[in-house]
C-alpha cells in the first residue's frame, strides 16, 4: 500500500490561500493529503504550533505566504523566514527539518499552490511516515518534540528572533548593525542551549537523574550537562532530588 | 599650597573600604573609586575565612552597607583613575567612569532586565562555573545595588528598557569624566589570582576536573553555582578523592612568581576542612612543600585539620597531572617521605593559585609615578609599610605584597592613619552635616499611621495584590493613611512621603517593600527630614521574603503581605522615639608599652596634635627591638629606634613615663582615667585620656635550663645571641667552621602551640650575615617548615644559594644535640636517607615569642578585655576588626597582639593610632540609639546580664546600699541578650523589646494559612539569618508561604518568653534563626541562643507541646538555599504533627496558669 502522508498546511489569508481557492476556481487537481489552516498572516505561524502539530503525528507542515514585498502587513513574511529558519535549526537536531517547507504563494498563483502541495506530497511521500508512529522511537522523538516546543516557548529565544529583522537590518538601540553572522552565532548557540535544556528538564519530569545517566539519555557530553543543570537550577526550574553516595540526582521541579 | 580635607582611595575591596570608613569616621571626605560594579572585592567571593571559618559574606555585607550609606563617602563604581596632578595636601585627579547605560540614582535593583535579558554570558564572579545576562549585577548582595549593561556582550535589542518599571535605562548614556580635589590618595588595587591557564600548567584548562582554588571557593559557597553542592565538573559527582595542590604560580620562578603568596597554605587547609564539613566523603590530602601557617592561631587551625577532619598532608612538589581519559581522573605521581615514589588517583584536583599583582598596577604606578618594586609590587619604604615613593600617596593590602585579611585591615587602617598625619590641619573641612529640622514631639499623642505599599514595578505587584493590601492597611488600627507607590524608595516617593505625613500629621510610618537591612536608612532619613523621630519607622519585607518566594502562589502571597503588614502595625504603633546620647571626648590618648609600635602608635597620634601619655614599665623605651641590629631585607633597626626615641622624646605632646606601673584605669571610652606610679622615685600621677592603645610587646623564649643543652654549655646560644655576635664580635665567626641553627625552640609545641612567625626569617637573616663574614663555614639550618612568607621567600633561595643547608625534621622527632668527647653533635633522624650526624661549633637556637602572660593578665583585668589561649590579647574579630577590642576605645598593636615583624607592627601601630583617631577627631561622641535599659525598680542585682553581655556595658553597681544594675550606653551596642537574659524582666531592650515584638508575636501566631499548613512564627536575627531569608527571595529560592517573620537584632536577644508566647496564641510552630557558632555579629550572642534553645524545648515539652515543634538553625547570609529547605522541612515536619491543638492534652487556661509556673521555676 502506497504511504499516505498528513500534511498541515498554513495558508496566509490574503496571497497563499487566495492561491488555493483560485486553484479550485481553476479546478487544478492536487492531491489530497493536505489539511489548510488560514491564518492572516504567515507571520502568525508560530514556530510551536507546528511542534504541537509533529507532536499530534502530523507527517509534514507546509507554510505558504505572500511574495516577499507583497505582504497584506508589509513585513509579515519577513518575520516568518526568520520563525522558519530558527525552527528549521531545532528540528534539524532532531531530524525533522526536511517535513517543513515554508514557501510564496500569491493570489494569482492556483497553478503554484497545486505544484507546491504535489511535489511536498511526493517529497513526504519519499521521506516516509513520521517516525513517531514507530512504536519503539514513539517515545523518543515524542520527547524530543517536546523539548523542541519548550525550546521555542522561551522567551529570550522568542525576544531574539523577534529582534533578529530589526537588529541586523536597521541598527540597534545604540544605532549599531549586527552583522548577521554574528547575530546568527548568538541565535544557535541559544537554540542549541534550549533545546538541550529542555531535552534535560523532558529526562527528569518524573524521576531524579545522575549527570552522568541524563549525558548518556540524551548523548551530550556530562561537563556540559552540569552546566545546563546550574543554569536551569538558578532559573528555579531543577533542583537536587537526592544524594546517594557521592552521585547526587536531579529533578525538575515545576511544571513548565 | 592650601591643602584639602579629602581623600581619593582607589580600590574598593576591603582594605579600600576599611580606609574610606576610617578617614570617613575621622572628619574627611572620601571618595572611594572602585573598577568594576561593586565594592567588596576578592572577600565577597569567599565562602568562609580562616582560622575561624567565618562567613565571608555575614562579615563583609554589613560593612558594604556602612560604606555604601556612609554620608562622608562617596561611591564612584565603574571608575578608573586616569590622571593626577599636584602636591601631597592638594592633589588633581581625573577620573573616568564608564557608562553603566543606565541611571544609577534610578536603578532600584529589582533584577526584571537580568531575567528578560537573550543574552548569556560567562559570570566571572562564579569563577566562569555559571552564567549570567549581558545586564547584571556583580553578586546579590552589591553595593551599590546598581545593574549595569556590559557594553561587549550587549546587543542592543531593548528588552530592559522595556521592562524597567523605573525608567532606569538610558542607551545614550556617555562615559563620565569627573576632576576632584583631594588632599592624599590611598591606593588599595589588590591583586590578581594566577592564571595556569595559558601554559596549561598541571592541566589546567586541558583537564575538567582541574581546577583553581578561587573556582572551588565558589563551589563551596551556598550561593556559588553548585548552592554548596561540591560537584566535579567533569560529571556532576561528588570527588571522594580532593587533591589540593600547593604553590601554584608562587615559589616557583617558572610559571608565576618567586616569592610566596603568604595566603595559600591557609586558604587551602580550610578548604579541605570546609569541604570536608560540607561532605563527609571527601577526603582531601594537600601536597605542600611548607606549610606557612605563620598568623595567630593558624598552626592550632593546621592541627585540627588534620586531626579533626582528617585531612592528609604530603610533603611534595607535584610536577605533573595525567588524566585518565574515560573516568577523568587524575593521576599524581609523588615521592613519600620513605623516598618511594607513588602513583595516586584523584577525582578532583584543586590548585591553590598565587597572587600576582593587580593587573592594573604598573600602569597605574606610571600615571602616579611611583615606583615598584622587581616583582611590580608597589615599593614601600623599609619602616614605613604605607608610604608608596611619591609623598601623599600611600598603599595598603596586596597592592604592596601578598598578605592575608587581617593584615590588609591593618594596612588600611595604617594608610588611613598616615593620611590622618598629612591632613590633620584640614579635617572636618569638607564633612557636611545635614541640616535637619527639629523633631516634633510625639510622646503622648496617639499613634497616627501612614502605611505606603510599594509595587516594586513588578517584583510585588505582579505577585501580590498590591491594591487589596492598601484596602485592608486602611481598616487596621490607627492606620489614618494607607497608599500604594510604583516604587517606594524613589526619589519623588520621599517627597510624597514628607507631604503625606504633614498633611495626616502623622506619627508613625511604615513602607511595605524590600528589606530593611538596605532601605531602612533611606525612609528613616526622610521621616526625619519631615521632622519625625527615625525609629518611628518600621519596614515590612514583603518582597524578599513575600513576592519573590511564594511567586506561584499569588493569593497567599497576598495574605502574608496582609499579615506582614499588620505585623508591623502593631509594632509601629509601639515605637517610641529614641535620642542617641552626646558625650564629650577628651582629646588625649593613653599608650601603653614604650616599644617600636607604642612609639610608633604615641608618634602619629602626637603628630595629629593629640597630647599622648606613653607609659612604658622598663627605664628605656626601645623594647625587645633594641636587641635587633638590622632586619632580613638589612635595615638599620638601631637606626629606626633611634630615630622614633629621638622624635618621642622630643614631642612637646607626648609625655613618657618610665619605670611606669599602672594602678588603676577607670572610665570608659571618651573619659578614661587612669593612675600611674612612675620614675625611680615612685611619683604617683593620675591623668584623663578619651583612648587606649595596648602596645605591650612579648618577648623571646628562654630555653628551660638544659633544653638543648642551653644553659649547660656555652656553645649553645640563642639567635638573638648570634646576632649580637654578629654585629659586635665579627672576629669570633671567623674562627668557627660549622655552626647549627634549630628552628621552632619554644614554639609549635604544647607548651606554645603557635609560630612565632620571624624565626625562620631571623635564621635566614644571621645566616646570610655568617655567610658574608666567613663564606667557608658550614650553616645548617634544622627546620620543620620554611616559613619565610611573602617576599621574605628571595632571601630563603639566596641562602641556599649561598650554600646554606636546610634539613628538616619530622615534628615529632626533634633533633638531639649531644655532648661527645668535648664536642656538640646533633644528630637528625631521616627515613628516607637514614640518620645524619653534624658536628658544630655553635648552636643557635632559635627562641619562640611568647607573650608576658601574667603582665597581660593583669592589665587584660583593668581594662575588662580577654587574652587567647597563649595570652595574646585578643583583638574584637581576627578577620575585620584586628586593632580594636570588643569594648570601645581600646585598641591594640605589635607583639601584645601575636607575634609580628617589626615593619607589621609599626603598621599595626599606625593602625591602632587610627582607629583611635575615628574617636579622637569628634568633639562629641553618639552613641547607638537602640540600646538597653534597666529598670531600677525591677532589677534584683544578679548580675546575670554582666553575664551574657560581650561588650562589659551592663552589670550591677553598688550605689547606696543597693545592687541595681546598670547600662552604658557608649558601650551598649542594643543586641538585647541581658534583656532576654534578665529573670526579672527589669532590663528592656530599645526598639526590638518586648512592648514592640510581643503584639507581633500575637498578630503573627492569629494568621489563618490555606490547605491546613501549620502556622510558623521565625525569629531571625538581622545580620545572619535575616539576611539569609533575603538571599533565598533575591535568588527567588520558592518555600512554602505560612512562615511569618519577626527580625530581631541578635538571636541572644529572644527571650524564652516570646517562644511561649508564639505557642500560646496559636503558632504550630516556632523558628529561631542565629549565625553560625562564631559568626555572631555580637561576638557570642548565638551562644546564649544555644543554651536557651535546650532551655525552651525543656520547657514545652513540659507544657505538653512537642518539642519538635521548635526548631532552633543557624543559617548564614550566604544560606537562601538551606533558609528556603529549612522552612520547607519545617513545614512538612509540623504538617505531620498537625495543628498544635493536638498537643494540648489540658484546657488552654490551665496551661496558661502553668506556664506562668514553669517560667519563674526555670529562670
Amino acid at each position: 500500500m502506497v504511504f499516505e502522508p498528513k500534511i498541515l498546511g498554513f495558508l496566509c489569508n490574503w496571497c497563499s490561500y487566495a492561491g488555493a481557492d483560485l486553484a479550485g476556481v481553476s479546478r487544478i487537481q492536487y492531491p489530497t493529503n493536505v489539511r489548510v489552516i488560514r491564518v492572516m498572516c504567515s507571520g502568525r505561524v508560530d514556530p510551536v504550533f507546528i511542534a504541537e502539530a509533529f507532536m499530534n503525528g502530523i507527517d509534514g507542515v507546509l507554510v505558504l505566504g505572500c511574495h516577499l514585498g507583497d505582504c497584506h502587513y508589509i513585513s509579515g513574511n519577513y518575520e516568518a523566514e526568520l520563525k522558519m529558519k530558527m525552527l528549521g535549526k531545532v528540528l534539524s537536531m532532531i531530524n525533522f527539518a526536511d517535513r517543513v517547507r515554508l514557501d510564496w504563494v500569491s493570489a494569482a498563483e492556483g497553478n503554484r499552490f497545486a505544484e507546491i502541495v504535489t511535489e511536498f506530497t511526493e517529497h513526504i511521500r519519499k521521506l516516509g511516515p513520521s517516525p513517531i508512529k514507530n512504536d519503539k522511537l514513539k517515545k523518543q522523538i515524542l520527547d524530543n518534540l517536546s523539548a523542541t516546543k519548550f525550546a521555542l516557548c522561551d522567551s529570550r529565544l522568542r525576544a531574539l528572533v523577534a529582534r533578529q529583522r530589526e537588529l541586523t537590518t536597521e541598527g540597534n538601540v545604540y544605532g549599531n548593525i549586527i552583522p548577521i553572522e554574528e547575530f546568527e552565532e548568538i541565535l544557535d548557540n541559544a537554540i542549541e542551549n534550549e533545546f538541550i535544556r529542555h531535552k534535560i528538564l523532558e529526562k527528569i519530569k518524573n524521576e531524579g537523574k545522575s549527570v552522568p545517566e541524563i549525558a548518556k539519555e540524551i548523548k551530550i557530553e556530562p561537563h556540559k550537562v552540569l552546566q545546563h543543570i546550574v543554569t536551569l537550577r538558578a532559573r528555579g526550574l531543577v533542583d537536587v532530588d537526592q544524594i546517594n553516595e557521592e552521585i547526587p540526582t536531579f529533578i525538575s521541579i515545576k511544571e513548565v | 599650597m592650601e591643602k584639602i580635607g579629602s581623600v581619593l582611595v582607589v580600590g574598593g575591596g576591603i582594605a579600600g573600604i576599611q580606609a574610606s570608613m576610617d578617614l570617613a569616621d575621622s572628619g574627611f571626605k572620601v571618595y572611594l573609586v572602585e573598577s568594576s560594579m561593586s565594592i567588596g572585592g576578592v572577600m565577597s567571593q569567599l565562602d568562609k575565612t580562616f582560622p575561624t571559618n567565618d562567613c565571608s559574606i555575614c562579615i563583609l555585607a554589613p560593612k558594604l552597607v556602612a560604606a555604601g550609606r556612609h554620608e562622608n563617602i562617596t561611591l564612584l563604581i565603574n571608575t578608573n583613575l586616569e590622571k593626577i596632578d599636584g602636591n601631597p595636601g592638594n592633589f588633581t585627579v581625573e577620573l573616568k567612569q564608564r557608562s553603566l547605560l543606565l541611571d544609577q540614582e534610578k536603578c532600584t535593583g529589582c533584577g526584571v532586565c537580568a531575567q528578560e535579558c537573550p543574552v548569556e554570558a560567562i559570570d566571572f564572579f562564579n569563577e566562569g562555573l555559571s552564567n549570567r545576562s549581558a545586564i547584571s549585577v556583580k553578586f546579590p548582595q552589591a553595593v551599590p545595588l546598581v545593574f549595569s549593561i556590559d557594553q561587549e556582550l550587549c546587543i542592543g535589542c531593548g528588552f530592559c528598557k522595556g521592562v524597567c518599571k523605573a525608567k532606569a535605562i538610558d542607551y545614550t548614556l556617555e562615559d563620565k569624566s569627573t576632576t576632584l580635589n583631594v588632599g592624599a590618595i590611598v591606593l588599595a588595587l589588590g591583586f590578581d589570582e594566577y592564571d595556569p591557564g595559558p601554559t596549561q600548567q598541571y592541566g589546567y584548562g586541558k583537564y575538567l576536573n582541574v581546577i583553581t582554588s578561587i573556582q572551588f571557593e565558589r563551589i563551596l559557597s551556598a550561593s556559588g553555582p553548585h548552592s554548596g553542592l561540591i560537584l566535579r565538573p567533569s560529571d556532576g559527582i561528588i570527588p571522594k578523592k580532593v587533591a589540593f595542590l600547593q604553590c601554584v604560580g608562587s615559589r616557583d620562578k617558572k610559571h608565576g612568581a618567586e616569592y610566596c603568596s603568604s595566603v595559600c597554605c591557609m586558604y587551602t587547609a580550610k578548604e579541605a576542612v570546609i569541604a570536608k564539613e560540607h561532605m563527609e566523603i571527601i577526603e582531601p590530602t594537600i601536597f605542600s612543600m611548607d606549610v606557612r601557617a605563620v598568623g595567630k592561631d593558624f598552626d592550632k587551625y593546621i592541627e585540627r585539620a588534620q586531626n579533626e577532619y582528617g585531612v592528609r598532608y604530603i610533603r611534595s612538589r607535584i610536577s605533573d597531572i595525567k588524566e585518565i581519559s574515560e573516568t577523568k581522573d587524575l593521576i599524581l605521581h609523588y615521592e613519600n617521605e620513605e623516598g618511594k615514589v607513588i602513583s595516586e588517583t584523584f577525582n578532583l584536583v584543586v590548585l591553590a593559585v598565587g597572587a600576582l599583582p593587580n593587573h592594573s598596577t604598573k600602569a597605574l604606578a606610571k600615571k602616579l609615578n611611583i615606583e615598584l618594586n622587581s616583582y611590580n609590587f608597589c615599593k614601600t619604604k623599609p619602616f614605613s609599610p604605607v608610604e608608596s615613593s611619591r609623598e601623599g600617596i600611600y598603599v595598603c593590602g596586596m597592592i604592596s605584597e601578598p598578605k592575608d585579611i587581617p593584615e590588609t585591615v591593618v594596612e588600611a587602617s595604617a594608610a588611613a592613619g598616615a593620611v590622618n598625619i598629612l591632613l590633620s590641619d584640614v579635617r572636618n573641612t569638607l564633612v557636611t552635616e545635614k541640616e535637619l529640622p527639629k523633631e516634633r514631639d510625639t510622646i503622648g499623642e496617639p499613634p497616627r499611621i501612614g502605611v505606603f505599599i510599594c509595587h516594586c514595578g513588578i517584583n510585588i505587584g505582579g505577585v501580590v495584590d498590591v491594591p487589596e493590601v492598601v484596602e485592608y492597611a486602611n481598616k487596621l488600627p490607627d492606620v489614618i493613611h494607607a497608599e500604594r507607590n510604583l516604587y517606594t524608595c524613589s526619589a519623588d516617593t520621599q517627597t510624597n512621603i514628607k507631604e503625606q505625613i504633614k498633611e495626616h500629621n502623622l506619627n508613625r510610618v511604615i513602607v511595605a517593600s524590600c528589606t530593611p537591612r538596605t532601605h531602612e536608612p533611606l525612609f528613616q532619613a526622610t521621616i526625619r527630614e519631615a521632622g519625625l523621630n527615625k525609629y518611628l519607622f518600621d519596614l515590612a519585607n514583603i518582597r524578599d521574603q513575600c513576592s519573590w518566594v511564594h511567586m506561584h502562589e499569588p493569593e497567599e502571597a497576598t495574605e502574608k503581605a496582609k499579615d506582614l503588614v499588620r505585623m508591623a502595625v502593631a509594632r509601629a504603633r509601639k515605637l517610641v522615639p529614641l535620642q542617641e546620647q552626646q558625650v564629650e571626648v577628651i582629646h588625649k590618648g593613653m599608650v601603653i608599652g614604650g616599644g617600636v609600635a607604642g612609639m610608633t602608635a604615641a608618634l602619629n597620634l602626637a603628630n595629629q596634635g593629640f597630647e599622648v601619655f606613653l607609659i612604658e614599665k622598663s627605664k628605656r623605651l626601645g623594647g625587645f627591638s633594641n636587641n635587633i641590629y638590622h632586619t632580613l631585607e638589612k635595615h638599620d633597626v638601631q637606626e629606626l629606634l633611634k630615630d622614633l626615641i629621638n622624635k618621642v622624646k622630643n614631642h612637646k605632646l607626648i609625655n613618657i613615663f618610665l619605670n611606669a606601673r599602672i594602678n588603676s584605669i577607670g572610665g570608659y571610652v571618651c573619659n578614661f582615667t587612669t593612675n600611674i606610679t612612675f620614675g625611680g622615685d615612685k611619683q604617683k600621677k593620675e591623668f584623663q585620656h578619651g583612648i587606649i592603645i595596648v602596645a605591650t610587646g612579648a618577648h623571646e623564649y628562654q630555653p628551660k635550663d638544659g633544653e638543648f643543652l642551653f644553659g649547660k654549655d656555652e656553645r649553645v646560644i640563642l639567635q638573638s645571641d648570634l646576632e649580637k655576635i654578629l654585629f659586635t664580635e665579627e672576629e669570633k665567626i671567623k674562627q668557627l667552621n660549622s655552626i647549627v641553627m634549630l628552628q621552632c625552640v619554644g614554639s609549635r609545641n604544647e607548651e606554645h602551640p603557635y609560630c612565632s612567625r620571624m624565626c625562620c626569617s631571623e635564621a635566614i637573616k644571621n645566616a646570610l650575615k655568617v655567610k658574608e663574614i666567613n663564606p667557608n663555614l658550614n650553616i645548617t639550618v634544622l627546620y620543620r617548615d620554611i616559613r619565610t612568607y611573602g617576599f621574605k621567600e628571595k632571601y630563603y633561595n639566596l641562602a641556599r644559594e649561598k650554600g646554606v643547608i636546610f634539613i628538616r625534621f619530622k615534628d615529632e622527632q626533634p633533633p638531639e644535640i649531644k655532648l661527645e668527647n668535648g664536642n656538640l653533635s646533633i644528630y637528625i633522624k631521616k627515613r628516607d636517607i637514614g640518620d645524619i650526624k653534624i658536628n658544630a661549633d655553635l648552636v643557635a637556637l632559635s627562641a619562640g615569642i611568647v607573650a608576658d602572660g601574667e603582665a597581660n593578665e593583669n592589665l587584660a583585668k583593668m581594662l575588662k578585655v580577654p587574652v587567647n589561649d597563649d595570652e595574646f590579647f585578643l583583638e574584637a574579630h581576627v578577620k575585620l576588626r584586628p586593632s580594636d577590642f570588643a569594648t570601645d576605645g581600646i585598641f591594640l598593636c605589635g607583639t601584645s597582639r601575636g607575634t609580628a615583624t617589626i615593619r607589621e607592627s609599626i603598621a599595626q601601630a599606625m593602625s591602632a593610632a587610627s582607629r583611635a583617631t575615628t574617636i579622637l577627631s569628634k568633639d562629641i561622641l553618639k552613641t547607638e540609639g537602640i540600646i538597653s535599659k534597666v529598670d531600677p525598680a525591677l532589677c534584683i542585682g544578679c548580675n546575670r546580664c554582666a553575664e551574657v553581655c560581650n561588650y562589659g556595658a551592663v552589670g550591677v553597681k553598688y550605689e547606696e546600699g543597693l545592687m541595681i544594675s546598670e547600662v552604658n550606653p557608649l558601650l551598649c551596642k542594643g543586641c538585647g541578650d541581658c534583656a532576654a537574659e534578665c529573670p526579672a524582666e527589669a532590663i528592656t531592650m530599645s526598639h526590638f523589646g518586648r512592648i514592640q515584638i510581643e503584639p507581633m508575636i500575637a498578630e503573627a501566631a492569629k494568621v489563618t494559612v490555606a490547605d491546613g499548613r501549620p502556622r510558623i512564627v521565625a525569629f531571625l536575627c538581622n545580620w545572619c539569618s535575616y539576611a539569609g531569608a533575603d538571599l533565598a527571595g533575591v535568588s527567588r529560592y520558592q518555600y512554602p508561604p505560612n512562615v511569618r517573620t519577626i527580625r530581631v537584632m541578635c538571636s541572644g536577644g529572644i527571650p524564652k518568653s516570646f517562644i511561649l508566647q508564639a505557642f500560646l496564641e496559636g503558632a504550630d510552630g516556632v523558628f529561631i534563626g542565629g549565625c553560625h557558632l562564631g559568626d555572631c555579629h555580637y561576638i557570642a550572642g548565638n551562644q546564649d541562643t544555644l543554651r536557651r534553645t535546650e532551655e525552651i524545648e525543656q520547657i514545652i515539652e513540659s507544657l505538653g507541646i512537642n518539642p519538635a515543634r521548635f526548631m532552633r538553625k543557624w543559617v548564614s547570609a550566604s544560606e537562601g538555599k538551606i533558609f528556603a529547605e529549612t522552612i520547607k522541612e519545617f513545614t512538612e515536619k509540623l504538617q505531620k504533627l498537625g495543628p498544635i491543638e493536638n498537643d494540648y492534652k489540658k484546657e488552654k487556661k490551665e496551661i496558661k496558669k502553668e506556664e506562668k509556673k514553669e517560667i519563674i521555676l526555670t529562670e
